[in-house]
């Protein structure tokens, strides 16, 4: 009886032993994967990081040059992106949490958002082209900036509805009682609030979008050669990594290494970034 | 335009209090209209998608009739014949190889960071992982063709196939050439991309189990491994199906990973070492090289299959996990 007993406890041990153990590796696989891919595009693309890659354009196969204009590119598609997708987002997280609430319609657009906010950014790219590219007769830096508008909007949306909720109702009701119209309310005071998690929401939606190469595919094409014009075809990061990676050239395979490097520096740095910004207003 | 006038209508504003001037009041009006105005906006972008998908697709839908297309395996750009098979097939094996491995993967990390890690801990574990969430997925495509492939083709994939490939039934699986691309890898990258989402939400539920609970079991002398197999993942299961079908509604749709690594042949193949394709893949390498109406069009209603699985999958995945949500309410 007793050692039958014993048998059972040291399995039991034995199950909680291996099942802990599991989990521990788990962890330890999840980390490895990240630490092996920065690692990689660390070795790969540092080397290829060079006062040219800035300056010059992107180059024809077999000869010397940079991203400049992929970069200028992304940074404007990126900048307008983030116009169109902040006072869109904004305003309705300012919806959903002020005015809306609980009712069927606000719940109605919570869903639709969380449901956009997954859904897969190459079938905005699809939207898009049919939209605008097909309207329009081309692809331009315009569309591509559209496209990744909509992919922001939603992270925009639900950041800034989560912080105006965490904006205590005391402080509304104080601003109320002092005369003050609700607009006035929102905007001065809760808003304020609120500033440094809405920043953190517009931060890390600029991350999302500054690497999302499938909605551009489409939209902003590719443009080999120099242009700020936004109503053409435009060069951009991502689709500049994607054409010089499948390429079999190896310095344009060079290139498309030092600029995964580039974009995950930043995209990782916005990352942090937001959460010291989120996290500094939280303790102060 | 029903909609904002019963949203509108649900609840008063507060600024209907007495003693408020005209003009405040419009401008209060004048606010409200706005930020609904733009709360309608974000819910057509959704109306419009689909409205656009299903408007882009109809030339080919109306060719082919919707469930011809479904099951043809063709696509033939030259006879202008096409059917969408074969690229449903892939996304559909890709994503679930994403998930045999993400899930486990997944459920241990949130198992790790939430019940056994020291406190000090935890904050950088979970943000770790979610960077790993945050890296482009051009960034995985790239990893995945340069290094990973090479590595698979070299060192396991003819192991595998050596002392797997010969298992009756299960064999078919590991056999073949060892390319190093091919729809395991894809499912593999897949699942590395899945991780975060699924163990951040399932970090999330199990931090919701209550103390008392967990605190009575191990009272009564159980492990910890018990406490979590029979209190926490039963008492958070909704929250945990949720999180699954959140990794699985992204791992659907992802494009950039899978089109470096995935081969785009147009073919399906029993084994996991053979190239394929998935819907975002295809559309990814033939939608701007695409001539004529009805081969747009094709790859538009491909479109319009992806966007119906994944609205289904995310959708239920809401559905869930906002059922979680209601009943802490009332619990608490």
């Amino acid at each position: 009886m007793s050692a039958e007993r014993n048998r059972r406890y040291l399995q039991r041990r034995i199950t909680n032993y291996v099942a802990l153990t599991l989990s521990m590796v788990t962890m330890a696989i999840g980390l490895f994967w990240l630490i092996w891919i920065l690692w990689t595009l660390v070795a790969r693309g540092f080397s290829g990081i060079r006062p040219a890659v800035f300056t010059q354009m992107t180059p024809p196969p077999g000869s010397k040059g940079g991203l400049l204009n992929a970069i200028v590119g992304s940074l404007l598609m990126t900048g307008v992106g983030i116009l169109i997708a902040a006072p869109v987002g904004i305003l309705a997280g300012t919806y959903l949490a002020e005015f809306g609430k609980k009712s069927w319609f606000a719940a109605t657009t919570r869903f639709v958002n969380d449901i956009l906010l997954s859904a897969p950014s190459i079938i905005i790219g699809l939207f898009v082209y049919e939209v605008i590219v097909v309207r329009t007769k081309h692809f331009s830096g315009w569309a591509g900036a559209g496209a990744l508008a909509i992919i922001a909007i939603p992270v925009v949306v639900r950041t800034t509805e989560d912080m105006l909720r965490l904006v205590s109702t005391s402080l509304r009701e104080a601003a109320a009682a002092l005369g003050a119209p609700q607009w006035k309310v929102v905007v001065l005071v809760t808003y304020r609030a609120a500033r440094a998690g809405i920043l953190t929401g517009l931060l890390l939606s600029i991350a999302r979008i500054s690497g999302e190469t499938a909605p551009l595919l489409f939209t902003a094409l590719n443009n080999q050669f120099w242009s700020g014009n936004m109503n053409a075809p435009i060069a951009n990061l991502p689709v500049v990594i994607f054409q010089f990676a499948m390429s079999p050239y190896e310095d344009w395979q060079h290139l498309a290494w030092a600029g995964s490097l580039l974009i995950t520096v930043s995209v990782l740095l916005l990352n942090v970034f937001a959460r010291v910004v989120f996290r500094q207003k939280k303790a102060g | 335009m029903e909609m904002p006038a019963a949203a509108s209508a649900a609840s008063t504003p507060p600024s209907s209090v007495p003693g408020l001037s005209v003009r405040a009041r419009a401008a209060d009006g004048l606010f409200r209209g706005a930020t609904l105005f733009f709360a309608v906006a974000v819910l057509s972008i959704l109306a419009a998608i689909l409205l656009s998908l299903l408007v882009g697709s109809l030339p080919a839908l109306h060719k082919f009739g919707f469930f011809q297309f479904l099951h043809s395996r063709e696509w033939n750009p030259v006879t202008e014949r096409f059917g969408a098979l074969v690229p449903i097939y892939g996304t559909l094996v890709t994503s679930a190889i994403a998930m045999l491995i993400g899930i486990p993967v997944s459920f241990g990390i949130a198992l790790f960071i939430s019940e056994l890690c020291p406190r000090w801990l935890k904050r950088p574990l979970s943000t770790a992982i979610e960077l790993l969430a945050a890296i482009p997925s051009i960034i995985y495509g790239m990893w995945g063709l340069f290094v990973l492939a090479p590595l698979l083709s070299e060192h396991v994939q003819p192991w595998v196939t050596a002392h797997l490939g010969n298992v009756p039934g299960a064999g078919r699986l590991f056999q073949g050439p060892p390319l190093g691309i091919g729809m395991g890898t894809a499912g593999l990258i897949l699942a590395i991309m899945v991780i975060p989402f699924i163990s951040a939400v399932m970090r999330d539920v199990f931090e919701t189990v209550p103390a008392v609970l967990k605190e009575s079991t191990y009272a009564l002398g159980t492990t910890t491994w018990e406490v979590v197999w029979h209190i926490v993942l039963p008492y958070t299961k909704v929250g945990v199906a949720g999180g699954i079908m959140l990794g699985l509604g992204r791992a659907l749709g992802e494009t950039m990973a899978v089109t470096f690594v995935i081969g785009n042949a147009h073919e399906i193949n029993g084994s996991l070492f053979l190239p394929g394709n998935t819907i975002s893949s295809i559309l990814a390498n033939e939608f701007t090289e695409a001539v004529g109406d009805t081969y747009t069009s094709s790859l538009i209603a491909l479109g319009l299959i992806l966007f119906m699985i994944t609205f289904v999958v995310l959708a239920f995945s809401k559905l869930l996990l906002l059922k979680l949500q209601q009943r802490e309410g009332r619990t608490s």
